[in-house]
């Protein structure tokens, strides 16, 4: 019988671990596919963040470098700058890249380092139990909001998508969820783009990526799709926030 | 042999250039600020890449990204922009990534001030990061070692994969000696096949430090303390200065080490027989150094600090000869007299007149 459906090669052979529910595997998979599909697992250097998505480095077929937290980009930009014909992008939780990397989030836009970063958002710190992020939405509550995120005490999320647009060396910045078939469809064409951008050398390019964290919001995986519909999307900018020309003529 | 009047710093700078060092990344901080200047203005020309990081942090972890792909980096700061960098150095020695740092250690705690100043000298080599590791700490006195040794470190980086740290002070960085511009000598290091530069042809490989399982952890670290123990062996390096007949020793590394040898002059002239050991490694300490101490009477170590090398004395000497300090905090140098004059009143020798 014909195999239809299998592995991505930019994946290894190792299961995830990640939770019931959690859509971390889902984005694993899409970034597999693409690194199959433009033919660059070999050329491509992958670092990881400090978080649940500390694991990709064992997940992803290409070679890894850990990061600590929040430096994945700094990382990033030191491989990208030793080796320039190579393919480097960071995988990090929005944790990760939206508080404590956060000066390296704005620099790495800011100097157009030519490198795919991807953002994954699920309002939390995932694998520290669910304290508040950046990202928490107004009234979530986390182990350290227990009464719902004050806004008036810790000010609203942020949509970093938006700020790292406004920043000339960022020429692609989209933002997707995979809370549906038709989404995971659409956050597929947008990393797959992101990583085009960088194999053209246009410059810095990134993708936010609404995720949900079932443990931590103490909610099923079904149920966790709909909160991320009915909590995130209202919230978060979609789609593409910044497409410069020579990006439109990919 | 021809030499060049060149800044300290200037001369760090060049070594790296023609240690095939391709990628620096720094902060500018006086008084190191040079050093990053120089490579700015040079190392393009030779093929390189200068980068300057937003911050401290970023400059450590790109080193740490580029010293991944198994490429020669440096990186360059004085003492509040080093204190900024020691997460990224445990990085590095866990994840044992050779990385050339400079530390032109100026005076704090705090902001402190621009003077020289050697109370990096704890951070520096008991691990000022976290978690259990050493690196190879050199303490240049002089603008040819600021040269040689930052030569010298590349080298030590790549065979033990390990950061290398050049410990010099604001003095040092900032005066202007004749250098002798050496070329690079070959020398045979074990290749970077641990690198990763992309999986062409071969397995895919991980540089990373990262364990949720303790009996590896613990396997981990003993693999690291081997790998130390083995540099601490091997790599103790000191200079001695008229100790073969010494009652009394100086010991003072850098610019102290230098004060110290006039010191050393001024006191045989006055009959003292005093000597100096000069450690190179702060670590590994030169505890070798101290092997043999039957006709010393004392020892008396010179420092820019508090008195932090004076525990590793101590701990080297094991009691055996009594051990003081004489110190300068704060940006402040001491005089060749003061240090005699604290001989004489500790050992009761006489200092005042020449023989």
């Amino acid at each position: 019988m014909e195999r239809i459906f299998g592995r991505p090669k930019g994946l290894t052979a190792l299961p995830f671990h990640y939770c019931p529910g959690c859509t971390h595997g889902v984005i694993h998979r899409l970034i597999g596919e693409v690194l199959e599909e433009l033919d660059i697992i070999e050329k491509t250097i992958g670092v990881a963040p400090v978080g649940c998505a500390g694991f990709s480095l064992d997940f992803f077929s290409c070679d890894f470098v850990g990061a600590a937290h929040g430096r994945a980009q700094a990382v990033g930009t030191g491989i990208k700058r030793a080796r320039p014909d190579r393919i480097v992008f960071t995988y990090q939780g929005d944790g990760d890249i939206a508080a404590i990397g956060t000066a390296h989030a704005i620099h790495v836009a800011a100097r157009g380092e030519k490198i795919t970063s991807i953002m994954v958002n699920n309002a939390v710190f995932g694998m520290t139990g669910g304290q508040m992020a950046p990202t928490t939405v107004a009234g979530q509550v986390t182990t350290t909001t227990p009464y719902g995120r004050d806004c008036a005490l810790v000010g609203p999320p942020i949509d970093l998508p938006k700020t790292i647009a406004t920043l000339d060396g960022a020429v692609y910045v989209a933002a997707a969820s995979v809370d549906s078939p038709k989404n995971i469809i659409q956050a597929k064409k947008m990393l797959k783009k992101a990583f085009q951008v960088q194999q053209k050398g246009l410059g810095f390019a990134f993708v936010s990526i609404l995720s949900t964290c079932p443990t931590n919001w103490g909610l099923s995986p079904v149920d966790s799709l709909k909160w991320l519909q009915d909590n995130m999307l209202p919230i978060y900018q979609m789609g593409e926030i910044k497409v410069t020309d020579e990006v439109k003529a990919l | 042999m021809n030499k060049t009047l060149i800044k300290g710093n200037e001369a760090i700078a060049e070594a790296a250039i023609r240690s095939d060092c391709k990628l620096f990344f720094g902060y500018p901080i006086t008084p190191s600020t040079e050093i990053v200047e120089y490579l700015a203005k040079h190392l393009p020309k030779a093929g390189g890449t200068v980068l300057q990081g937003e911050d401290e942090i970023a400059s450590i972890y790109m080193c740490y990204g580029a010293a991944a792909t198994g490429a020669r980096v440096m990186t360059a700061s004085s003492s509040p922009g080093f204190s900024l960098k020691q997460e990224g150095i445990s990085y590095l020695a866990a994840a044992e990534l050779p990385v050339v740092i400079v530390n032109v250690n100026r005076s704090g705690p705090g902001l402190g001030g621009l003077g020289p100043s050697q109370a990096d000298y704890f951070q520096a080599t008991k691990g000022g990061g976290h978690g259990d590791y050493r690196m190879i700490v050199l303490a240049p006195s002089k603008g040819q070692e600021l040269y040689d040794f930052t030569m010298e470190a590349f080298d030590l980086a790549d065979k033990y994969r390990t950061p290398v740290l050049i410990m010099a002070d604001g003095f040092l960085g900032q005066m202007m000696e004749p250098v002798e511009l050496k070329d690079r000598l070959p020398v045979a290091l074990p290749p970077k096949d641990w690198a990763a530069d992309g999986c062409e042809g071969r397995a895919k490989r991980k540089v990373y430090s990262y364990t949720l399982t303790s009996e590896i952890g613990e396997a981990e670290n003993l693999r690291w303390q081997a790998k130390f123990a083995i540099m601490k062996e091997a790599e103790q390096r000191w200079e001695n200065f008229y100790t073969e007949d010494a009652e009394y020793l100086l010991v003072g590394y850098g610019t102290c080490g230098r004060i110290a040898k006039s010191v050393v002059l001024e006191g045989r002239k006055r009959g003292i027989k005093l000597g100096l050991i000069r450690p190179i490694t702060l670590w590994p300490f030169p505890d070798k150094a101290f092997a043999n101490l039957d006709n010393v009477k004392g020892l008396l170590t010179v420092e820019l600090n508090a008195g932090q090398m004076i525990e590793d004395v101590k701990l080297a000497v094991t009691c055996r000869a009594p051990v003081y300090l004489h110190n300068r905090m704060g940006g402040m140098l001491p005089s060749e007299n003061e240090i005699l004059r604290k001989l004489g009143q500790i050992f009761h020798l006489p200092v005042a007149e020449e023989v």
